[in-house]
């Protein structure tokens, strides 16, 4: 059992939680994932690192409610306790001196690039960041990207909050005005897509962070098969970061919508089982 | 007075295949008492007896049988339990059939005595009565050392039983969040309940060995990071996991699993028990499994009691070529699935919607044998045909995770990637660190596995002694 330290809730959909896991803190790395599995009869789903404490011994997961797993996930409240958290897995994203490094993130992604802009300018780059949600009320940890990034850009799609527009927009404008050694791209996959489609003519490499339906992993199943160069790879442990230019977009978004039917089937059952327990702090 | 022979083996009940083939209950339902004594009365009780050398863990086959003759199970289950420490799964899955029912004395005549479900009569009777079996007397020798297990299937489990009967302090590392390795993420319930694994995976702790789950070992700690942390040996039994695909066009459309996927969903997940339990599966019409092995055979019962209309087994030789078990090939055919023999997939076909709908196949003939000694398969020219289906599972074997290997210095790997571990010790090209089970030899059965666990335990061990 793992318990869950703190617990903050960024949007009304999108959730934190501070998570007792000393043996996962000691050995995370801004880029890998950890599986997670809330009772005994739940999924297995894997959650990005968004940070970790080694001396408290708490690694820092965010996630947003999508399904029937991640709602029942939010019905867990700091001081309770998940029943799985194993990692940390899949491989860390490079962090190297390259230069000027661009990290575009979008909704609960902000968290997870938290880390590995911290890393890449630890490393000695410039780093410029941009994050995009979807209207003002959605807009979480500005100043935290903000202290992690020698420049920030914020837009949202309606315009309600700073820039309109989509990270897409500023991002190549950035592409244009200045030399910029690396992309990295975290957040829904149509967001991922169109950010590599962008950085693509300018030919700077652009890291994105894949996340494939997965079960075990861990290389077992076989399950999280994304297509990146014409090669077939597990995202579990060969990701998952990959070369956005390389990956088959259309084949990674038709592979998570393979249990659509099955999810509306479980979030019906699952509804009310949940809807009393939402009352949390 | 001079033993009449009896060839009457007999016969174990088992579900009928209309009905089983709708349910996920245990399929052969075991012996009753008086059935258990009639076929252990059956045994020669040879002065020499054979049958033993059939066993990788040597257990002492003849004098179990004996006592469950003489109606006394609790000796029974104490000479059995003396070898192995897991004899509810191996009456279950074990080939008997080319292990110690093969060297029977009658064999030869046809009717070995049936030793496996002997063996799971006296483990299911443990079962029924925890209050009469003996426990189990561990002897702790003061001074024992620090061993760490990875993995927690047969391999493993076995090592650390016996080395915590040995005196020593053993710890598990398990990454999944169950222990029982293939036990209870691939072989399915009907054959092999989990409830039994359970049962012997808690008669292990019972002896007093941890299992740490959740703990990717190469992930929270190397191999290296645990000699460092204080163990003194490291046994390595993390098995053959990895899924092989047919490397053929149309291979990640949607509905197509490797085997370990789809079992380890239905088995592991209790996708069958979906909406109730998270995990969801695709519950196919028309199922296609590439492979002729146990495992292709599991896979496609399990296809079959999750509702589907047609199960193809489509394998590229002939069904004496089939490595599967005789017994799991006729229990297959029984309930229904449709075998197409000398047939090899070629590409798949999917729908708008990325869903596989078709596999495109050819014909196959047998030329001269290959390596293996089996006949070479050889495509038929102008025999391609397309099938029908909605779901496929690729049941073509595993090779080893390179999880451990990539980050454990110094470990010789053979050139199909296993772990080099000598065979009669399970030592490795490094110090103080053993291997044994799927890892060192490919993907094997449990009771070899058992077999690498038991010799590695008596190799620490006495590597241990000699160091203190
Ligand atoms: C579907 C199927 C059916 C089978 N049927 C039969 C049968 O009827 N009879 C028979 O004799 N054999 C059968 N086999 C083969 C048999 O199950 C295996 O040979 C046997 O389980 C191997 O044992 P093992 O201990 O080496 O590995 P496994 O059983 O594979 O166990 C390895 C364990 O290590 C864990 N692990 C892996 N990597 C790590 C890591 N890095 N850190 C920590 N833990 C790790 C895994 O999660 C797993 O729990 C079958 C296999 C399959 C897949
Ligand atoms: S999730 Fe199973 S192999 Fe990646």
């Amino acid at each position: 059992m793992y318990r869950v330290l703190a617990r903050e809730d960024l949007t009304p959909e999108i959730h934190l939680f501070r998570v007792e896991a000393p043996g996962v803190a000691r050995k995370a790395q801004a880029g890998q994932f950890v599986i997670v599995r809330s009772d005994e009869k739940g999924e297995r789903i894997p959650l990005t690192i968004a940070d970790w404490d080694e001396k408290e011994g708490s690694v820092t997961v965010v996630f947003m409610e999508v399904g029937a797993t991640t709602r029942k996930l939010s019905c867990v409240n700091a001081g309770e306790a998940i029943l799985d958290f194993v990692g940390p897995l899949g491989r860390p994203t490079e962090i190297e001196k390259f230069g000027t490094v661009a990290c575009v993130a979008g909704g609960f992604a902000i968290a997870t690039i938290v880390p590995i802009a911290r890393a890449m300018r630890e490393a000695g780059n410039r780093v410029v960041s941009i994050m995009g949600f979807r209207t003002r009320d959605l807009v979480f940890w500005e100043d935290r990207l903000g202290s992690v990034s020698d420049e920030l850009i914020v837009s949202t799609d309606d315009g309600s909050y700073k820039r309109k527009g989509l990270v897409t927009e500023p991002l190549k404008e950035l592409l244009q005005n200045t030399r910029i050694d690396r992309v990295i791209a975290i957040g829904p996959t149509v967001m991922m897509k169109f950010c590599s489609l962008t950085t693509k003519p300018f030919h700077v490499k652009t890291i994105v962070s894949l996340n494939p339906i997965m079960v075990d992993g861990t290389g077992m199943c076989g399950c999280c098969r994304v297509s990146v160069g014409e090669e077939t790879k597990f995202a579990c442990v060969d990701g998952p970061d990959f070369d956005g230019h390389e990956v088959d977009w259309d084949l990674l978004m038709s592979r998570q919508r393979a249990y659509l039917e099955e999810e509306k089937e479980a979030s019906a059952f699952w509804e009310a089982a949940c809807s009393g327990a939402k009352n949390h702090a | 007075m001079p033993k009449k022979v009896n060839l009457n083996r007999v016969p174990i009940p088992k579900q009928e295949p209309a009905a089983r083939k709708k349910n996920f209950s245990e399929v052969a339902l075991g012996y009753g008492e008086e059935e258990a004594i009639e076929e252990a009365s059956r045994c020669l009780q040879c002065p020499k007896p054979t049958c033993k050398d059939g066993c990788p863990v040597n257990v002492d086959i003849p004098e179990f049988i004996e006592a469950v003759r003489d109606r006394n199970m609790v000796e029974a289950v104490r000479i059995l339990k003396g070898k192995n420490s897991l004899p509810g799964i191996c009456g279950r899955v074990c080939p008997q059939e080319t292990q110690c029912e093969e060297r029977c004395a009658l064999a030869k005549k046809g009717a070995p005595v049936a030793i496996g479900r002997l063996e799971r009569y006296v483990a299911d009777w443990e079962r029924a009565h925890p209050e009469l079996a003996a426990k189990q007397e561990v002897d702790y020798v003061a001074g024992g050392r620090k061993v760490a297990v990875v993995g927690s299937g047969p391999a493993g489990l076995t090592c650390a039983a016996d080395l915590v009967k040995m005196g020593h302090e053993v710890t598990i590392f398990e990454a999944l969040h169950v222990a029982g390795g293939v036990l209870m993420y691939g072989i399915p319930e009907f054959r092999l309940p989990k409830q039994i694994v359970q049962g012997e995976v808690d008669y292990v702790k019972s002896l007093g060995v941890e299992i740490k789950l959740d703990h990717v070992i190469g992930k929270i700690a190397t191999a290296d990071e645990l000699l460092e942390s204080g163990y003194d040996a490291v046994f390595l039994a993390p098995g053959a996991g990895a899924p092989m695909f047919l490397s053929i066009p149309g291979e990640n459309l949607n509905n197509v699993y490797s085997a370990n996927e789809f079992l380890t969903r239905t088995n592991l997940m209790k996708a069958y028990l979906f909406p109730r339990w998270d995990t969801p599966v695709k519950r196919g019409r028309r199922v296609a499994v590439f492979g002729g092995g146990n495992v292709a055979m599991d896979a496609s019962r399990c296809a079959l009691r999750l509702g589907a209309e047609e199960v193809y087994v489509i394998y590229r030789r002939s069904k004496v070529e089939m490595p599967a078990r005789l017994e799991e090939r006729e229990n297959a055919e029984e309930e229904g699935v449709i075998f197409r023999l000398l047939t090899n997939p070629k590409s798949f076909m999917g729908d708008e919607q990325g869903r596989v709908r078709a596999v495109e196949c050819y014909e196959m003939e047998l030329g001269e044998p290959d390596d293996s000694g089996r006949r070479r398969p050889i495509r038929k020219p102008g025999t391609e045909h397309s099938i029908e289906i909605d779901t496929a599972i690729v049941a073509l074997g595993t090779r080893p995770n390179p999880i451990i290997p990539s980050t454990t210095e110094g470990l010789e790997l053979t050139r199909w990637g296993t772990i080099r571990a000598d065979e009669a010790t399970g030592r490795t090209s490094r110090d103080r660190i053993w291997c044994g089970g799927d890892m060192a030899t490919g993907a094997a059965t449990v009771i070899s596995a058992m077999g690498a666990g038991k010799r590695a335990a008596a190799d620490i061990d006495a590597y241990l002694r000699e160091k203190r």
